[in-house]
């Protein structure tokens, strides 16, 4: 089970860059290591990550590996309205994680 | 530690460690074993604070030197007549750092009574003891030198203030066993096994020596 953490601010002035963080607990295998045995171990990254604030899209990634595993993103965005953020986390293996976070702007 | 590292340290929202808390308080509420009891339905979770300044304590029921993994795994075993989780396993990791996390900013406050007294001075002796290819000793490094460079890293003081704690290396969450078994391996000795004895009161006398500093559980280190 995918396991994710978000932070955005509860509460923001209309107009404010707002700073959004987002952890995801994932190990980003990458595909070149091998094991005692020498056999590769397969690729296992987080390919996308994608932001949508009421339904656009604010915020996108691509991952690669030879990025540490556990990947923190930081970004910022506009407040424009009260709604909620959308997340979504895709990767190798059909990994898949969303999270959703609401936002009241005044 | 960088002041970047202490940053991503201090916000729970940067610290990776926060997935294994996740994780830790996931496994506190939930039933497990033949009792269909999970840990709080026993303890509640303030009741955790101030515990992991006391670990490793001498046990009275089995009579032995054990640390804060060994107990919640005698728990298991006791009370919730579960399986022991695995030493180093995911799940008593981040059990263990949610134990811990509750105990963050109190002084580490480790107790020396007869029953401990002889592994307190075990503990001290391998700390002293030149081992490995090497011909190191735990105190050559950081007792003599610390604040020194070794390959580009600074030798700490080997104050385990944080454990179980993220090591960016490690790119995941790890016990002190971990961490000491790191260093037998740097100084070329055989390491022992997880849950060892001679860990243990290692474990004891580190804990001993940093008595009154402020537990971080769970650090982030480099």
């Amino acid at each position: 089970m995918a396991r994710v953490i978000v932070n955005v601010p509860a509460t923001a002035k209309r107009g404010e860059v707002i700073e959004i963080r987002t952890l995801a607990g994932h190990d980003m295998e990458t595909g070149f290591r091998r094991t005692q045995t020498g056999e590769l171990v397969p690729r296992n990254i987080i390919s996308s990550f994608t932001c949508s604030y009421n339904g656009e899209e604010v915020f996108r990634a691509d991952l690669h590996p030879a990025i540490a595993a556990n990947p923190l993103l930081s970004f910022t965005t506009v407040a424009t309205e009260s709604g909620t953020l959308e997340f979504r986390w895709t990767g190798d293996n059909g990994f898949s994680a969303t999270q959703t976070a609401a936002i009241t702007v005044v | 530690m960088s002041r970047e590292t202490r940053a991503m340290q201090d916000d729970d929202a940067t610290s990776p460690a926060a997935l294994w808390l996740l994780d830790g308080e996931a496994q506190w509420n939930r039933k497990a074993g033949a009792s269909g009891k999970g840990c709080s339905d026993c303890h509640a979770i303030e009741k955790m604070k101030g515990v992991a300044t006391r670990f490793p304590a001498f046990d009275p029921s089995i009579r032995k030197l054990i640390n804060l993994d060994q107990r919640i795994n005698l728990c298991r075993l006791e009370q919730q007549k579960a399986p022991a989780l695995q030493l180093e396993g995911r799940e008593l990791l981040a059990l263990s750092a949610y134990v811990g996390k509750q105990s963050r900013g109190m002084p580490i406050d480790i107790s020396v009574s007869e029953n401990t007294k002889a592994s307190l001075d075990a503990g001290r002796a391998t700390f002293q003891r030149r081992q490995g290819q090497l011909n190191l000793s735990c105190a050559q490094c950081h007792e003599q030198n610390w604040s020194k460079s070794l390959a580009g890293s600074t030798i700490p003081q080997a104050h385990p203030t944080g454990y179980p704690l993220y090591r960016l290396e490690w790119q995941a969450l790890g016990s002190l066993q971990r961490r000491l078994r790191n260093c037998f391996i740097g100084v070329r000795a055989e390491p022992y096994a997880y849950g060892a004895q001679e860990y243990v009161e290692l474990e004891y006398y580190l804990m001993w020596r940093a008595r009154g500093m402020k537990l971080e559980t769970p650090a982030v280190r480099p």
